[in-house]
């Protein structure tokens, strides 16, 4: 009787989970893919894919996402690897810093992108702090269609200040998993903090190095609000294509195209860092 | 040189002072064990040595340096953690190395070292293996090995053969002991193994409660504890004690009265405690009555644990003693192997 109970219990307590998981992701996950391999009359058709690869926009989507891919996810982790390493220093008032850091996680994404508007657009807090102060007699236009530059500077700024806090805490934590042992044992033996920090804090931290990666490179995969609140329809993404697709040119089909685009490079990203990051098998503590 | 000089330290961990006030000097390339109780403070002073540790008052030195301000890497000094702290993403080989890596000796030296230091604990077979792979005694001797290839003029050991099976810890003493014979480190030695203290330090320093009780060689803290505490604290089995007084000529208390020939006219009446180890007591045909509770063979002598008044004690007997449980005996001390501490302080007291 108890042995059957203890059997059970693991999937009793992982149902909930599960149900959640499969209502929200798996059913419209399957209801993509259904979308995205039928003709618009019906019937299996390679055509929505087609389609997709043909559009104007596909090209300048494509190369876009993975720019923005390619800047933002190693600047947010060096950026998010320095932080965490000087908070887990241990400084004076480093609980401080770390709400301080913490404080984008609490804001949309959204309101992230129109937060950042502000500071860009012509009359923003950036033209009117340097014109106030003497730098410039004219307004620049940072985010204008022909300055590609300026846009994506400014949601490279906007994104990292909005994400970068995820990696943070996830980096944090896995740091202070690592026993101080080690990092006394590698000072007492001769390593100074940057030979500390590649030799043994970076080797140990590659599990929380993993998650935050996986994480981090889906979201800029999925990247969308923030780059259609600072440059509208000026800067193509993908996830922004699925979305104009849908919404405005009312085609669920190429949507779904795109949407399943995204979870093909997203899977293949995910597989990518599990291999290169995961721990051999003779590392693992019993 | 390499001398280390602690002068008055102290550390506070919160509001419970670990270490009060010590002071301690270790010789060039001596031999130096810290003993001590569970929780006594022997990991603190090490790493106050180290450098893992702040101290909150006085001051290390190490040879001429005075070292109290400096980081552990720039102290020059090898450590065996007790915890081990082997890495566990880096080979045997590679944790070994790891010092002498990290001073960038060059490969070919780094290699022969790691080499010697495998062979010396026994780990060759497990230079390419992971610590995860290993048992706790085999870490352990990853982790002593890794102290040892590092030619640092200092050397600091935490109960480096706690984890070892009795076999393999007689050999590792015997290795270390030779070891240190030819490459005089200077070194602190901490365990709460008593045999281990005694056969290897050069001299040895009881911790109690944060304070050293005694320093001194070892065969003179066997002979001469300082206190109740280092007397019950060395020697297997520990010092027998027996509480009593001195009244005319001879030492009274619950169940016997031990002649006493000389001893300070101002004693007389004080409330002191009798010491005497179990290879100073004999088995009469008169003296002190006892009463047999236990017979232990122990191969060359056998342990006889017996009933003094209500105390026990332990005797050291031949191995072909004939008593047995429940016998009445009598007991014989001889007057100056005996012992004599203050019964309320434990202090030893001169006759
Ligand atoms: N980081 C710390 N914070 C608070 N108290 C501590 C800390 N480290 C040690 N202590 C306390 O200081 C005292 C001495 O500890 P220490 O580790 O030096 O003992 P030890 O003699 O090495 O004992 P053992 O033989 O069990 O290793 C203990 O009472 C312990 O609880
Ligand atoms: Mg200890």
């Amino acid at each position: 009787m108890r042995a059957r109970t203890e059997r059970f219990l693991p999937f009793a307590l992982l149902l909930p989970s599960i149900g959640f998981l499969g209502l929200l992701i798996v059913i419209p996950m399957v209801q993509a893919l259904l979308l995205a391999v039928m003709a618009e009359g019906g019937g299996l058709s390679a055509e929505n894919f087609q389609r997709m690869f043909a559009d104007v926009n596909f090209s300048d989507a494509w190369r876009n996402t993975l720019l923005l891919l390619i800047l933002i996810v190693p600047l947010q982790l060096v950026l998010a690897l320095c932080m965490a390493l000087l908070i887990n220093s241990r400084f004076r008032g480093h609980g401080f810093f770390l709400y301080i850091y913490a404080i984008p996680l609490a804001i949309s994404d959204l309101a992230a992108g129109i937060l950042w508007l502000a500071v860009f657009t012509e009359r923003g807090y950036l033209n009117s702090t340097l014109q106030n102060a003497g730098v410039i007699t004219q307004p620049i236009l940072f985010l204008s269609f022909d300055n590609l530059g300026g846009i994506l500077t400014a949601i490279v700024i906007a994104e990292s200040w909005r994400a970068t806090a995820i990696v943070l805490i996830i980096l944090i934590a896995g740091l202070q998993l690592i026993p101080r042992d080690f990092f006394e044992a590698a000072d007492l033996f001769g390593a100074n903090r940057l030979r500390r920090t590649v030799h043994v804090v970076l080797p140990l931290l590659r599990p929380s190095l993993q998650s935050a990666l996986i994480i981090r490179t889906i979201f800029a995969f999925q990247t969308f609000a923030v780059v259609f609140a600072l440059a509208g329809r000026n800067m193509p993404v993908l996830a922004g294509e699925a979305y104009t697709w849908y919404a405005t040119n009312r085609n669920e089909h190429i949507a779904a195209a795109y949407a399943v685009l995204l979870l093909g490079l997203t899977i293949v990203a995910t597989v990518v860092y599990l291999r290169v990051l995961g721990l051999r098998e003779a590392e693992v503590q019993r | 040189m390499a001398s280390i000089t602690i002068d008055g330290v102290n550390k506070i961990f919160g509001k419970t002072p670990a270490l009060k006030d010590i002071s301690l000097e270790i010789r060039d390339g001596e031999f130096m064990v810290l003993l001590g109780p569970s929780g006594c403070g022997k990991t603190t002073l090490l790493r106050c040595v180290a450098g893992l540790e702040q101290v909150n008052g006085g001051r290390v030195k190490i040879g001429e340096r005075d070292v109290t301000d400096l980081a552990p890497r720039d102290r020059n000094i090898a450590m065996v953690f007790q915890s081990y702290a082997v890495f566990p993403h880096m080979t045997v080989g590679g944790n070994i190395g790891f010092g002498l890596r990290m001073k960038r000796r060059p490969k070919p030296e780094i290699e022969k070292r790691v080499r010697e230091g495998a062979e010396l604990l026994g780990l060759v077979p497990f230079l390419d293996r992971y610590p995860a792979q290993l048992s706790g005694g085999q870490r352990q001797r990853v982790a002593v090995a890794r102290a040892l290839v590092m030619d640092a003029p200092v050397l600091l050991m935490d109960e480096p053969l706690s984890n070892l099976d009795a076999l393999l810890r007689l050999q590792a003493r015997a290795d270390l002991k030779r070891l240190h014979k030819e490459v005089k480190r200077t070194t602190i030695y901490v365990t709460h193994d008593q045999v281990e203290a005694m056969s290897m330090g050069d001299r040895i320093a009881v911790m109690r409660e944060g304070a050293i009780e005694q320093l001194g060689a070892p065969m003179e803290i066997y002979n001469n504890p300082a206190s109740q505490f280092v007397g019950g604290f060395i020697g297997s089995p520990p010092m027998n004690f027996l509480r009593g007084a001195i009244r005319d000529g001879s030492f009274a208390g619950d169940g016997f009265d031990v002649p006493i020939t000389r001893m300070r006219g101002d004693l007389q009446g004080r409330e002191m405690v009798l010491g005497v180890r179990a290879e100073h007591i004999t088995i009469a045909g008169e003296g002190i009555p006892a009463h047999v509770m236990v017979v232990e063979p122990l191969g060359s002598h056998a342990l006889v644990t017996v009933l003094v008044g209500k105390t026990p004690v332990k005797v050291q007997a031949p191995i072909d003693v004939a008593v047995r449980p429940d016998q009445a005996i009598n007991l014989h001390f001889d007057e100056a192997t005996l012992r004599w501490m203050d019964a309320g302080t434990g202090s030893a007291i001169q006759r």
